[in-house]
């Protein structure tokens, strides 16, 4: 078989800390090899190096037999490697066919020749069965659609090897259907493909070979058939799971920690009426749209209410999130970038961030920074925090998995009663959600409350005590753990049958 | 750990130099190594005096304008507000103002009349004046403030408008005339010879004037204790971590419960305060309140010294000694650039080139600090 990609002894260190160290492996033509890998297990690093974006420090790579060494994504793309990211790399406000010319809009007579750039379009969106119209504006696109466009781009930039990191995430059951499809045409017009995915039953379904890396390290690479999927999880976590979750330690304690009643605000939530205990896990389910986020967002006092009640361990708390904090509430929200961490501040600074007031003295507030350092590293072990230096090194170095443990972290040096969860393990890989559903566990445990908000079904029915069920600003439904059933539950969440 | 410093490469050791907090000191000393054989006039004692006196009221103006940045806001009504509180203290005190001037004012008959203003000669008359112009301070910092806090109007606009209408206000106020015959007691803020250096033969006994060197002055001492304490401020407490969360990331700060509100007020307040008090040490070395203090380019020559030094304009990041070093280093240019002889508009050029090139050096930095990590 003839050999697309080799790489020999490739190794990267970010912040001292290796990411990946010698690896070793090649990559045949033709065919689709799914890498797999917990986050942090340098699956991005060697993205990087191979996409140009990262310089190795040390080891080789070849490209059809020659030395490769990209020195930015400019030489990876005139090689011939293609980039479908996650977070799609598309101008959403320019048309299909502009973003494919982007890097170069051919030209006559001076002018930008759109009658070749249509039509050159309409040729590659023809092969991938795509029939909408070049001019079309990206931002009008399904997500499914605009992965599509971007494979387009990576056809248009001749690309003889395309990368896949995640590409089902933002995509419906068909939409996957359809991009596997796709993969399957490019491989048998002899394209290669990397396969990166947490979706272990999509690597199935799609490679002829896997690569499991864990700890920077490749642990194990064969023929995709030797894998099963219990397989896989064992070696990229490195032992075998118990589960997917943790057993709950505790029962919920009869007294109540927050009381919400018939909360409206027009437009957002309408009537919703709402308890957890102490030590109680509560799930709550429901599809995007479904007020959700609106919900606990009131609950911290971010946003305001137009009637109804709030009451945590029996009082009523002002209006504003200082106040909620005050009486003992938490909130991680699902934004991690945007309202969650300060990305180039270090992780220490996170840390200390909602309790800066405990760590000053005296009028002035001095900060003490003696107790600040011992407290951070106090969480850091707590948490297990995956870090050189949590002192120095700012929290946008970290995996997804440990920055959430950093959110949560901020929130524990507080000790609050009643945390707020919202969508906790998006983004975070399978040994590192069950680190967080530990963490959870722990709370309730001690005492604590829980709303844990997501829109996985799965760790809902995993972890929760109670789940409740809301579709568009309305409770639908609620029901005890004994009583689970995945059905009812969906039921309720599409409002087809109102239990 | 000296062990290993000594081993490390030419290199890393120069990169430690560019790391440093005093990057800008250093920039500073090698500028006067390099220009002293070609204009010696920079380091004789007159100029290092003249340098100083220049630094001192810029230091505090920019010590405020520090703190607006670095919750990732700009605060451009500091110059209107020394104009306005120069204006307000002037006409307090003043001991006598020019009736043909003077008439044509709003305040002719109400404030000012031929005597002077209404606590000329009062026994702790300056004080009160002090105190008003505070007062006034504090209420422009306050609108600005509560204007970005509670309405989340930008700071740029907000404080063009609060500029736009003081200075004209200030202009208004004295139809554009300065308000001299200021009492003693407020002129030596902007002295005070504290201690004085003598340069010049032992032997002659009689002191020309103009030998003396005031060296430690009021606005030095002011300078420092103010430079001191922001650093205090900013850097090691409570207030000064919640500012930087603030530019870093605002929503983050929100969710965690700082009191965003109050500290963006407070630090819009902090920074009319400063522009206060850099304001009264010109006036009281110029000996008037003049309305067209803090015009011109003055504003931007504060911006330009606290982004040289290294404070960020998207917020998040500054330390005080940056700034300080960034006004040393900017006081230090403007007064090379008129020994050269060089005319307003050629040193305007100039030192366009240089803040420039110090935007550049801070986009190294930056990379230099992000390879390091890695």
């Amino acid at each position: 078989m003839n050999e697309l990609l080799a790489v020999k002894n490739l190794s990267k260190a970010w912040f001292g800390v290796p990411a990946n160290s010698n690896l070793s492996f090649s990559i045949a033509q033709g065919t689709v090899t799914g890498i797999i890998g917990q986050n942090g297990a340098g699956k991005s690093t060697l993205m990087g190096m191979l996409g140009g974006t990262v310089l190795p420090s040390g080891g080789e790579m070849f490209w059809r037999g020659q030395p490769y060494q990209p020195r930015d994504a400019a030489d990876a793309i005139k090689a011939g490697i293609g980039f479908i990211h996650q977070e799609l790399n598309l101008f959403t406000n320019l048309s299909v066919a502009e973003n494919l010319y982007i890097d170069g809009f051919p030209r006559r007579m001076g002018l930008i020749d759109w009658k070749a750039i249509t039509q050159r379009t309409r040729e590659i969106l023809a092969r991938l069965d795509l029939d909408f119209d070049p001019m079309i504006q990206v931002g009008r696109l399904s997500p499914g659609e605009r992965q599509l466009v971007e494979i387009a781009r990576a056809l248009h930039n001749e690309a003889s090897l395309l990368i896949f990191d995640e590409p089902t995430t933002s995509l419906t059951p068909r939409e996957t259907e359809r991009l596997f499809a796709t993969i399957d045409g490019l491989k048998a017009e002899g394209r290669t493909i990397i396969y990166i995915s947490h979706i272990l039953s999509d690597v199935q379904r799609l490679a002829d070979r896997v690569i499991v890396l864990r700890d920077g390290k490749l642990v194990e690479q064969g023929p995709a058939d030797q894998f099963t999927i219990p397989l896989m999880i064992r070696s990229m976590i490195g032992r075998d799971m118990g589960g997917l979750f943790p057993a709950r330690s505790n029962k919920p304690q009869p007294d109540p920690i927050l009381v919400a009643q018939n909360l409206t605000q027009p437009g957002v939530v309408e009537d919703v009426s709402l308890t957890i205990h102490k030590g109680e896990i509560v799930g709550l389910f429901g599809l995007m749209g479904s007020g959700r986020t609106e919900l606990a967002r009131i609950l911290f006092g971010l946003d305001p209410f137009q009637s109804g009640r709030i009451s945590i361990e029996g009082k009523s708390p002002e209006q504003g999130p200082r106040a909620r904090i005050e009486a003992g509430m938490a909130f991680v929200t699902e934004e991690r970038r945007a309202e969650g961490l300060m990305m180039d501040a270090s992780i220490a600074e996170n840390l200390t961030l909602v309790q800066l007031d405990g760590f000053g003295a005296g009028r002035l507030g001095i900060l003490d920074r003696w107790s600040m350092v011992e407290r951070t590293e106090q969480s850091r072990t707590e948490l297990s925090i995956k870090a050189a230096n949590i002192q120095e090194q700012p929290a946008k170095a970290l995996s997804g998995g440990n920055q959430q443990k950093v959110v949560i972290g901020k929130w524990q040096i507080g000790n609050p009663r009643l945390f707020i969860l919202d969508e906790p393990t998006r983004g975070v890989d399978v040994g590192a959600k069950f680190e967080i559903y530990s963490l959870v566990d722990k709370i309730a445990a001690e005492g604590g409350g829980v709303l844990m908000i997501s829109s996985e079904l799965d760790e809902l029915l995993g972890m929760a005590d109670r789940i409740v069920v809301m579709n568009r600003g309305e409770v639908t439904g609620e029901i005890a753990r004994e009583q689970f059933d995945r059905e009812r539950i969906l039921a309720m969440a599409f409002r087809e049958v109102i239990a | 750990m000296t062990a290993i410093r000594t081993k490390r490469s030419l290199a890393a050791r120069a990169a430690d130099v560019f790391l440093s907090d005093y990057f800008i000191f250093y920039l500073c000393i090698a500028f006067i190594i390099v220009l002293a054989p070609f204009l010696p006039v920079l380091i004789a004692p007159a100029n290092a005096v003249n340098i100083m006196s220049n630094m001192w009221p810029l230091l505090i103006v920019a010590i405020g304008q520090t703190f607006v940045l670095a919750i990732g806001g700009i605060d451009l009504s500091q110059g209107a507000v020394m104009a306005v509180t120069a204006v307000i203290g002037a006409m307090l005190i003043t001991l006598a103002v020019d009736p043909v001037t003077f008439m044509r004012t709003p305040l002719w008959g109400l404030i000012l009349t031929e005597q002077g203003g209404p606590l000329a000669g009062v026994t702790g008359g300056v004080l009160l004046a002090l105190v008003m112009m505070l007062l006034a301070a504090v209420l422009i910092g306050l609108f600005n403030g509560a204007s970005v806090a509670l309405f989340d109007l930008p700071p740029f606009m907000v404080t063009l408008v609060t500029m736009m209408t003081l200075s004209a206000f200030a202009l208004w106020l004295t139809q554009s005339g300065n308000i001299a015959n200021l009492p003693d007691d407020f002129t030596r803020l902007g002295r005070g010879d504290l201690v004085s250096v003598y340069f010049g033969a032992k032997e002659e006994s009689q002191l020309a004037r103009r030998q003396v060197y005031s060296f430690v002055t009021f606005p030095m001492v002011i300078a420092l204790i103010m430079a001191f304490l922001a650093h205090i401020i900013l850097n090691r407490t409570v207030f000064g971590a919640r500012v930087l969360a603030i530019g870093m990331n605002r929503k983050a700060a929100v969710i965690s419960g700082i009191p965003v509100r109050r500290i963006v007020i407070a630090v819009f307040v902090l920074s009319a305060v400063c522009a206060m008090i850099g304001g009264l040490l010109y006036s009281a070395r110029l000996e008037a309140g003049r309305p067209t203090l803090g015009g011109g380019t003055f504003l931007l020559d504060v911006i330009a010294a606290s982004v040289i030094g290294g404070t960020s304009l998207f917020g998040g990041k500054a330390k005080i000694i940056w700034t300080f070093f960034g006004v040393l280093f900017y006081v230090l240019m403007s007064s090379a650039l008129s020994a050269m002889n060089l005319s307003a508009f050629q040193i305007d050029m100039v030192k366009g080139g240089i803040i420039l090139g110090a935007a550049l050096l801070d986009v190294f930095r930056t990379w230099l600090k992000r390879e390091r990590l890695q």
